[in-house]
């Protein structure tokens, strides 16, 4: 078996607020292997935003260690950090956050403006191609506020998986879509998970959601209280043909 | 992240908010424009006195008696009234000193000109033939007199245009006409070319030339000159010149070591330094009024930078998160000041030296755009941009990527 891309030993946060000392995180242990679409569930105060923080390298653990694809990122400076950012992980958020009165093919190539190796004609050929993958490639131009709630996160997604990251990392990324555009987004992760073997980390507080992934971690309250395999994944594009065809408008 | 990407996401940052970024310009090619205008303004005035005064011959040198000499009782008298200098100083500073390319007495008489019906008041200056070339000044038509003329006391003139214009009718050609200062008959000879008026307003061309010695003895009959006039070899040695001639005049007047000068030596180039100090007093002036006003530019830059810093939060926390650095961002920033000053300083260029065409071309202002204002000003608005731009882009690359993230 291949090494686990995300590892995490007795990872604790703990935050000074004033005189106490709240503490997050108290004691996550558990690893993702490439190709696994996994989706980590909590109510708000679980620690849910904490851990992604730290998997995101945007933190660092105040305990225990959390390797990406083989590196500590407890020791690692905030340059370092940046630098594993834009190399190893692809954010998708909740709100998209796009640029505004940008193109789709600037914001996606927004990522590889930070990495100095990629030579401007490389950056759009792959900017091109994260979209078509995203199936936008006839809204190259299109600036946000030209696209529906569904379209920007897909471009959101092509951002992300622009620098052929070892992981994406997606923050309740269908918190601000209806249904159908949330199963529409969960296929096309399903497609990218399955087709092209990219690990995904979901997080999110929907069970709905998270029954389309292959595995679900369960916070609470700075612990992970379960970890299950999903025996039947649910396919997005099943359930997407299931919706009645005429919402009641 | 290489400097064509930083510029390229300064540049479409900037270009996503035109009106803002133009605004902001604004203060700084107003700045830049009035920098340039108001110092080619202050800097064409100097030199269109420095060209004027140089019109006199800037290497001219002036003798005076010296009214610190006192003679008997104490009593200072008026320097016109001195009787000190003679032909033979004269004769000595053009055979002693080394420093003089030429020197020339004078003397002068105020008195009516008169050509059959017509007359005119004005002065005649005595005068050898060198005196033309020490005061730079060349004749129209006609010819100099010579030394031969001095000799001899010779009844001729050259005439000023303002004495041709006012005894002369129209088309008439002076030359060889016999004219009358006084109730001495000269023969013009010679007509002096244009020098219009002097720094001080005084018509330079209302005056009749004619030999000293016809000056001295038919006119004012008196033996000894009011002023010696003396060209330098170049303005640069008229200080040198300078002091030969006190050498050589104290020697002459017999003065002891103990005594005064009593004449008075002036050149030109000092009063071309104290005219032109006071011109670069208003240079000084203009352009400290136009840099307040670029120093306000600036603090615009800052301000907006700021306000921007603020609104873009999230950006900041996006870029952050997709893997820039903390210095990606301060750059970015920077740049983006930076390219605001720059481009506003070159449209100030361009807009400043249009402006001061304009001065000239509808006010006949003389106005002098020198290369180092606008390198200066130039130079200026990049720092301006620098120093103001810093700080706000300093602060974005502080901020914590979560909390940017999560700003609304």
């Amino acid at each position: 078996m291949a090494n686990p891309i995300l590892d995490m030993q007795h990872l604790k946060r703990e935050f000074k607020m004033g005189s106490e000392t709240v503490r997050a995180l108290k004691g996550i242990s558990f690893s993702v292997n490439p190709g696994e679409f996994v989706t980590i569930m909590g109510s708000s105060g679980s620690g849910k935003t904490t851990l992604l923080n730290i998997v995101g390298c945007l933190d660092q653990p105040t305990e225990g260690d959390y390797l990406l694809d083989g590196v500590n990122v407890r020791y690692l400076s905030r340059n370092q950090l940046a630098r594993l950012r834009n190399r190893k992980i692809g954010f998708v958020f909740q709100s998209y956050n796009l640029l505004a009165r940008t193109s789709a093919l600037e914001n996606v190539e927004l990522p590889l403006l930070y990495n100095s190796g990629i030579s401007a004609d490389v950056r759009k050929v792959k900017a091109v191609k994260a979209l078509e993958a995203v199936k936008l490639s006839d809204r190259l131009d299109h600036l946000p506020n030209q696209l529906s709630g569904g379209q920007q996160q897909r471009v959101a997604i092509a951002r992300a998986l622009v620098n052929e990251p070892v992981m994406i990392l997606a923050d309740e990324a269908t918190g601000n879509l209806d249904t159908r555009t949330s199963y529409e987004i969960m296929s096309l992760l399903q497609e990218l998970n399955t087709q092209q073997g990219k690990t995904i980390v979901f997080v999110t507080h929907e069970p709905d959601i998270a029954a389309f992934s292959q595995r679900t971690v369960t916070l609470k309250d700075g612990r992970v209280i379960k970890d299950a395999k999903n025996e039947n994944v649910r396919s997005a594009r099943e359930a997407l043909e299931n919706l009645p065809v005429n919402d009641d408008y | 992240m290489n400097i064509i990407n930083l510029f390229r996401i300064a540049w479409k940052a900037l270009l996503r908010n035109k009106l803002r970024a133009f605004l902001t310009m604004l203060g700084i090619i107003i700045g830049v424009a009035s920098v340039i205008t108001m110092v080619a303004i202050g800097e064409g005035s100097k030199q269109s006195i420095r060209n004027q005064l140089s019109g006199m011959g800037s290497n001219m040198i002036n003798i005076r008696p010296s009214s610190n000499f006192t003679v008997g009782g104490g009593a200072r008298l008026g320097a016109s009234s001195l009787q000190t200098l003679k032909v033979d100083d004269v004769n000595a500073i053009k055979n002693d000193a080394h420093f003089i390319t030429a020197v020339s007495p004078g003397v002068t008489s105020n008195g009516q000109v008169i050509n059959g019906a017509l007359n005119w008041p004005t002065s005649i200056q005595g005068v050898s033939p060198d005196y033309l070339s020490i005061r730079e000044w060349g004749l129209k038509d006609g010819i100099n007199f010579t030394d031969e003329d001095v000799k001899t006391a010779a009844k001729v003139c050259l005439i000023g245009q303002t004495i041709v214009e006012n005894v002369f009718v129209n088309g008439e050609n002076p030359i060889g006409k016999v004219i009358r200062f006084g109730k001495i008959p000269l023969k013009v000879i010679g007509i002096l070319t244009e020098k219009g008026e002097n720094t001080f307003g005084q018509d330079q061309d209302d005056v009749i030339l004619a030999p000293y010695t016809t000056v001295q003895k038919r006119i004012l009959a008196v033996p000894y000159v009011q002023t010696i006039y003396a060209s330098a070899v170049n303005e640069q040695s008229s200080d040198t010149a300078t002091k030969e001639i006190t050498a050589i005049l104290r020697k002459q007047h017999k003065l002891k070591a103990t005594d005064e000068d009593d004449f008075n030596i002036r050149t030109q180039a000092e009063l071309i330094s104290t005219i032109s100090s006071t011109s670069e007093l208003l240079t000084v002036l203009l352009a400290a009024i136009a840099g307040i006003s670029l120093v306000v530019g600036g603090i615009g830059i800052m301000n907006i930078m700021y306000v921007s810093v603020t609104e873009r939060t999230k950006e900041i926390g996006l870029r952050m998160s997709i893997g820039a650095r903390g210095i990606d961002i301060l750059l970015q920033f920077l740049v983006e000041a930076i390219l605001i000053s720059v481009t506003g300083g070159i449209i100030g260029v361009i807009l400043g030296i249009s402006a001061s065409q304009l001065v000239n071309m509808i006010l006949q202002w003389p106005i002098l755009i020198s290369d180092s204002s606008i390198l200066l000003s130039f130079l200026v608005c990049a720092v301006t941009g620098v120093f103001f731009g810093y700080y706000p882009a300093q602060k974005a690359s502080k901020l914590d990527p979560i909390e940017a993230l999560r700003y609304e």
